[in-house]
Parts: C-alpha cells; sequence; structure tokens
C-alpha cells in the first residue's frame, strides 16, 4: 500500500518536474495558433518593415517597424542610463561598502524590485513627465527620454543583484593576490574583479535589458504610445509591448488586428528567448 | 601625474554616487507616495465601492478581486512549484533532461508580463471558454509566478544538509518518508518565503490579467470564480490614465494601497528569512 502511495507521489514529483517545459511549449503553441494566422493575409517582411501601424483602418495596415523602432528606442536610452549606474552600484555594494550599509543598500535595491510597474508608471507619469516636458520645453513630456528613465530604473534591481553576485563569486585569492602586489583597492576592481567578473556582469546586463523590453505598464503610462516612426528621443513613441497591452482590449477575436498582436507576441517571446539562454550560457561559462 | 590614490578617489565617489542615484529615487517614490496617499486612506476609501465613475467611493471591490486573483494564482502554482522543486533537488540527476528544465524555467521567468496575458486570453479565455474570469486571471498568474516559486523552493531544500537525508535513509526510511519528514520540515521557512513574494509578485502585476479578467468599472463583488473582477493594479491604470477629472488624493490613495500590500508581503518574507537564518541548527 504504502509502496502504490509512493509510487504515485514519485510520478507526480516527477510530471511537475516537466511541467515548466511543458508550460514554455504551450506558450509558445498557443502564440503560433493564433498569430502565425496572419502570415496568410500579410507577409512576414510586410508585417516587420512595414512602417505604418494603422491596424483599424480599413484594409488594416499592420507594419510593426515604427513599434520596433520605439521598443529599440525606449531599450537603448534605458541601457545607456542603468549599466553604468548599475554596475557601478554593484561594485559599491559588494566592494565598497561598510557591512551596516551594504544591508541598507540591498534592501533599498530588492524595495525597487518589488514596486509593481504599475506604480512606478504611476509616479512617473506625475512626478518625471512635467519634469522632462519643462526641462526641454516640449509639448508633452510623454516622451521616449521619460520611458527611458523609468525602464533604467526597473532594469536596475536585476543588473546590481546578478552582478553584485558576479563579483562575489571572484576567487578570493585573486584579490588578495593583486593586493599583495601593491595594487590599491581600486586597481584591483578595475584590472582584477571586474575582467574577472566579465561574463557574469555581461549576463546581468542582458537580463535587465530582457526586463526592459517586456516592461509594459510602465511605458505604456509614459511613453506617450504614438506609432509612428521617432525622430528624436524626444517625441512619443509605442512599444511592442504597450501595442498589445493598448489594443488587445479592443481587437475583435479572430480579426487581423487580433491576429497581429499575437504575431507582435511572438516576436517578444523569440527575443525574450534569446536574451535568456545566451544569459545563461555566460553564467555558466563562469562555473 | 597620476596619483593612483587620488584616481581611486574619484572612481569611488562615481560608485557612491551611482548607488545614491538608485536608492535616492527609490526613497522618493515611497516617500511620495506615502505622504500624498494617506490624507485619502479611510475606512470609507477602503470598504465602500467605486462611485461617481471612479472619481468618488472607494476601491473595496479591487482589493477583493486581487486578493481573490493572488490566492487563485497561489493555490495553482504552489503545489506543482514544490513538486516541481522536489524533483530538482532531490530525484534529477545531472543530465540533459534537468538541464533543459531549467533552461524552462529561466524562460518562464523571463517571458514579458504582457505575453503571459496574451497566452491567457488565448488558452483559459478563448480555447477553454472561461471568458475573462477570475479562474482565466489566477491561472494565468499562477503559471507566471512558478519559476519565482520553483527556485526558491529549491534553493531551500537544498540547503537542507546531505547528511540529514543519509541518516534518515539509513535508519530504513524510504526516499519519499526522508523527503516528507527530514527535508520538507526544514525547508519550510525558505519555501514560505518564496511563495510570499510570489503572492507579492501576483498581486502587482497588471498586463497578465488585462485581457483575462480584469474589470474596467464593476462596482459589485465577483460571486464565483467564473465572473469578471476589478484588481488594484489594473484599476490604478484605469483612474490614472483612461479617466479624466480623477482626484489626485484618490489616484494616489489607490497606489499607496496597492504598494502597501506588496511591501507587506515582501516585508514578511524579509522577517522569516531573518528569523530563520537566526535559528538555523545547522
Amino acid at each position: 500500500m504504502r509502496k502504490i502511495k509512493e509510487f504515485i507521489i514519485e510520478k507526480l514529483i516527477l510530471i511537475s518536474g516537466l511541467a515548466s517545459i511543458f508550460f514554455v511549449i504551450l506558450i509558445f503553441l498557443f502564440l503560433l495558433k493564433e498569430g502565425l494566422a496572419l502570415f496568410k493575409i500579410e507577409s512576414p517582411l510586410n508585417f516587420i518593415f512595414g512602417k505604418s501601424w494603422y491596424p483599424i483602418s480599413d484594409p488594416p495596415q499592420l507594419g510593426i517597424l515604427p513599434l520596433i523602432l520605439g521598443s529599440l528606442m525606449v531599450t537603448l536610452g534605458a541601457a545607456i542610463i542603468s549599466i553604468p549606474i548599475g554596475v557601478g552600484c554593484a561594485v559599491y555594494i559588494a566592494e565598497i561598502a561598510p557591512v551596516k550599509i551594504k544591508e541598507i543598500l540591498k534592501a533599498g535595491v530588492e524595495l525597487l524590485a518589488a514596486i509593481p510597474s504599475v506604480v512606478l508608471g504611476f509616479v512617473g507619469m506625475v512626478t518625471l513627465v512635467p519634469i522632462v516636458k519643462t526641462i526641454f520645453h516640449l509639448p508633452t513630456g510623454l516622451t521616449a527620454l521619460s520611458g527611458s528613465i523609468m525602464l533604467a530604473f526597473m532594469a536596475m534591481p536585476t543588473i546590481v543583484s546578478i552582478a553584485e553576485d558576479a563579483l562575489y563569486s571572484v576567487p578570493k585569492n585573486y584579490k588578495e593576490g593583486a593586493l599583495a602586489l601593491g595594487a590599491t583597492h581600486w586597481q584591483t576592481i578595475w584590472r582584477v574583479m571586474l575582467p574577472a567578473a566579465s561574463s557574469g556582469i555581461l549576463a546581468a546586463v542582458m537580463l535587465g535589458i530582457g526586463r526592459v523590453i517586456g516592461e509594459t505598464m510602465a511605458v505604456m503610462m509614459i511613453t506617450g504610445n504614438a506609432a509612428v516612426i521617432p525622430n528624436s528621443i524626444l517625441v512619443p513613441v509605442r512599444t511592442l509591448t504597450a501595442t498589445i497591452a493598448a489594443e488587445m482590449g479592443e481587437a475583435v477575436v479572430g480579426s487581423e488586428h487580433y491576429f497581429a498582436l499575437f504575431a507582435i507576441g511572438i516576436v517578444l517571446f523569440v527575443i525574450s528567448f534569446v536574451i535568456n539562454v545566451t544569459a545563461d550560457l555566460f553564467l555558466h561559462k563562469k562555473e | 601625474m597620476r596619483n593612483p590614490y587620488r584616481t581611486q578617489k574619484i572612481a569611488f565617489f562615481f560608485l557612491l554616487l551611482a548607488t545614491l542615484l538608485i536608492v535616492i529615487p527609490v526613497g522618493l517614490i515611497v516617500v511620495i507616495i506615502i505622504q500624498k496617499g494617506l490624507p485619502a486612506i479611510n475606512w470609507q476609501f477602503l470598504s465602500d465601492i467605486p462611485r461617481q465613475g471612479m472619481r468618488a467611493g472607494g476601491i473595496f471591490p479591487a482589493i477583493v478581486g486581487t486578493i481573490c486573483l493572488v490566492l487563485g494564482a497561489i493555490i495553482f502554482a504552489l503545489p506543482i512549484g514544490l513538486l516541481a522543486a522536489i524533483y530538482l533537488s532531490e530525484y534529477s540527476k545531472d543530465n540533459l533532461l534537468t538541464r533543459i528544465i531549467k533552461l524552462a524555467i529561466i524562460n518562464l521567468a523571463g517571458v514579458p508580463s504582457v505575453v503571459y496575458g496574451l497566452f491567457g486570453l488565448a488558452l483559459f479565455v478563448i480555447f477553454f471558454k472561461c471568458g475573462a474570469s477570475i479562474l482565466a486571471g489566477s491561472l494565468t498568474l499562477g503559471i507566471m509566478i512558478l519559476p519565482l516559486i520553483i527556485t526558491s523552493a529549491r534553493e531551500a531544500l537544498e540547503s537542507v544538509p546531505q547528511t540529514f537525508r543519509e541518516v534518515s535513509l539509513s535508519l530504513g526510511a524510504s526516499k519519499w518518508q526522508t523527503i516528507r519528514h527530514i527535508v520538507l520540515p526544514n525547508a519550510i521557512p525558505g519555501i514560505l518565503t518564496g511563495t510570499i513574494l510570489g503572492l507579492g509578485r501576483a498581486a502587482g502585476e497588471t498586463a497578465p490579467i488585462l485581457f483575462t479578467v480584469a474589470a474596467f468599472y464593476l462596482p459589485q463583488l465577483p460571486k464565483s470564480i467564473f465572473d469578471q473582477a476589478m484588481a488594484l493594479p489594473y484599476h490604478l491604470y484605469v483612474i490614472s490614465t483612461q479617466v479624466p477629472n480623477v482626484d489626485e488624493k484618490i489616484r494616489y490613495g489607490t497606489a499607496l494601497v496597492l504598494l502597501s500590500l506588496v511591501l507587506f508581503m515582501n516585508l514578511v518574507a524579509i522577517v522569516i528569512r531573518y528569523k530563520f537564518r537566526k535559528k538555523k541548527k545547522w
């Protein structure tokens, strides 16, 4: 009797172990199921390189180039802001901060990770957007720049915590060796610690960027949502994620618009898949 | 002349600056929300339905909706996540399958939240014909927090010393008895921490519930899991972008309630982790 019970439980454990694989495949299949229908109507090239996104005009124009460029611009801006600050903060916490302050700083970074994105979006709307508007004398503060700044904050916790782990995992004798040779603490960090931790830091940066590309709510509330090809960082843009979130509510199930939004979902899924697999390779290289 | 100590001073100054650039805004965000949100919080705000097109009244249905969603998500994700963690920490061998499972977990954690929303719409709402409902939203959120639960539960299980298992097995206990009576009880605090963090994550997410459950304006409580419901994060989004002329106070108040809910859960998780670390016997 006990044997049977254990047999069943162990099978359940195995099935649950496989559940993650099952869900990843299920997500991909359902995105394909709904999204691929678009390509019976629209060629994939026109979809990705089409310059106009007018999903409800007749006939609908479903080119996502403006959205891709919007995502790219916001992501690039966020990366430029968050990488130096995030890595710098990780170095400070891992190497320089006194033990007591270290715990407070780590708590601060964790706190940032815990704040829901819709709350950050709201705060950005009421504080950052008016500031950007006044500084640059713009008709609206809902711009790619505002989105980049806000998204940089959402990428930082990821970058800091993973880069910090990478720095901790550098063997202690590297550091001791450098210091014993007379290098200053900073020279040790710059010439020894950072190069030794480079693959982990690269993974941290990639995962941070992955977080930014996938971010939806804050970006939808702050970037102004204009689906046009951006010509500067100070104009409203619309990202891939925001397009899905903003339009799926109105898209008729089974319409071209509906299929197109799922096709955008496929694009996002593939991007995040590539980023996560590559980052994982970098993290494992280290071991 | 290049003085290495001066270079070090300058470099450390910039590192400190980078750190402050993260920590100070975080503090400011929390302070602003508390300062401006607190005046809106009173019993009526927490217990009343929204009135006058969400420009007055309270947020009670949104609070209830979020609690239902979060509980539903955890009821779904905890058993699967825990069993999956047991598989990874106790049964899996170092082979290709394990590698693929780990990669799948990483990917599941990295899928953009709005893609979860699409998936939930296609599978639960349309394919299984649940309609936009608490059930569909809970399942979507459940799958989303699964990787978090698996990872933290696995860490908790793996931190139980190997000798505990060996002693139990050598006394004639079966593998499952060992897991059930020795490994699991010692890993409970860690599992609990992960579960609570998962709850917090699910409570704050908006994109996955946009098309699977969230009701724009529904001034009544859900009667069953097949009903639509309001939810706090979506409600905050709606009143700050979709409805004009909402009193600032109501927006900040809603943001404060959501933030408090999420931070409270994180705080509980941190306290459990801290207490456990102090009590750790090995």
